[in-house]
């Protein structure tokens, strides 16, 4: 057995091994480790196959960026160990797993006449050049790359534009959000000006009860101002 | 896994053993994105099926011999960061307004 079998066998059972865990592992926390784990394996395997450049941006920004963005919401969020895969959806879980080996099936199938009966050249110096990279990707695809730095930035401000709190002007005039650009950020908006009334709608939400704004403890317990905002709120929750 | 010989025996390990990888791992990504609850968790998932994509990719422009597919794994490590960091903020904005980001009790728009 080469060298090159021996890496490529360790690190391919590594990345199948930490998936899994990836997948199964009740903490969000211990996905993330894991996946970095399972990145750090393909990166391996990116090398082996002659795309050391494409293993760094593997590195630096899957690893060193996006997983660090993970780790940091789920904290943030303390969603620890907030669920498993629950026992009474077994079938769920045999279907998901059997759909997904069909999948896998079906996907191999199509793959395996794309490589015919290949003429497998060795490695060359051209495929794994940084220049000839370099040259390629701002030649040929140059728009390309300007369309997705493009996209890059709009996440960016899609991003902060969802994930911000209201602004102290948003909460007293637009009437309860109404101005503002996105639902999500309306319901925000709801959600400050009138807490405790959200939280009922919420919880009355999430024990299956289906609350109607006519009984809605919101509705007379609230103030007059915040009375309106509490059957707003709750008209989530009514169901039709 | 040793009954498939696609390529020659020039290099030691065969193209079709990276595809056989990347469709292993894109099959327990699906598995995973269909079973969890937990939002961030569907997440990872996601990014456990593009990884396994990248991995293709990579493995074409090595049976292909073209740089195509590297500077389209450079494409999808982008898109990736993007839906990264959209779909965490729409996280934090649904997590501040349900107290829960269980995917089962995030129903708003079902009804």
């Amino acid at each position: 057995m080469s060298m090159e079998t021996a890496v490529f066998a360790v690190f391919a059972l590594l990345a199948l091994g930490s998936s899994l865990v990836v997948v199964a592992h009740k903490s969000p926390i211990y996905s993330t480790l894991s996946l970095v784990l399972t990145l750090f394996s393909v990166a391996v395997l990116f090398v082996l196959l002659g795309a050391p450049f494409i293993a760094t941006l593997q590195l630096l920004i899957y690893a060193g960026a996006i997983l660090v963005l993970f780790l940091f919401v789920i904290m943030l969020l303390n969603v620890g160990r907030q669920e498993g895969i629950p026992g009474g959806h077994r079938a769920q879980l045999v279907t998901a797993i059997l759909g997904a080996l069909a999948f896998a099936a079906a996907l191999w199938l199509l793959l395996l006449p794309t490589l015919g009966t290949g003429n497998h050249a060795p490695l060359t110096e051209e495929l794994v050049s940084l220049s000839g990279l370099a040259q390629e990707l701002f030649a040929e695809y140059l728009l390309p790359f300007e369309i997705v730095g493009l996209l890059l930035l709009v996440a960016v401000i899609g991003a902060t534009v969802v994930a911000r709190r209201p602004t102290p002007e948003e909460l007293a005039g637009g009437g309860g959000g109404s101005g503002s650009p996105l639902s999500v950020s309306a319901l925000d908006d709801l959600e400050a000006a009138d807490s405790t009334a959200a939280s009922w709608a919420a919880d009355a939400d999430r024990a299956g009860g289906h609350a109607r704004p006519a009984s809605f403890p919101g509705g007379t317990g609230a103030g007059a101002t915040s009375g309106g905002v509490a059957a707003r709120t709750a008209a989530p929750g009514a169901r039709p | 896994m040793s009954g498939i010989h696609l390529v020659n025996e020039s290099m030691s390990v065969p193209v079709s053993w990276y595809l056989m990888l990347s469709v292993a791992l894109f099959a327990i990504g699906t598995a995973g994105a269909l079973t969890r609850r937990n939002g961030i968790s569907i997440f990872l998932s996601i990014e456990v099926m593009l990884n396994a994509a990248n991995l293709a990719l990579v493995a074409y422009s090595r049976q292909l011999d073209q740089r195509t597919g590297q500077i389209l794994v450079f494409f999808v490590l982008a898109v990736a960061a993007a839906e990264a960091a959209v779909g965490l903020a729409l996280f934090i904005a649904v997590y501040r307004q349900r107290r829960t980001i269980d995917i089962n009790r995030i129903n708003l728009m079902r009804h």
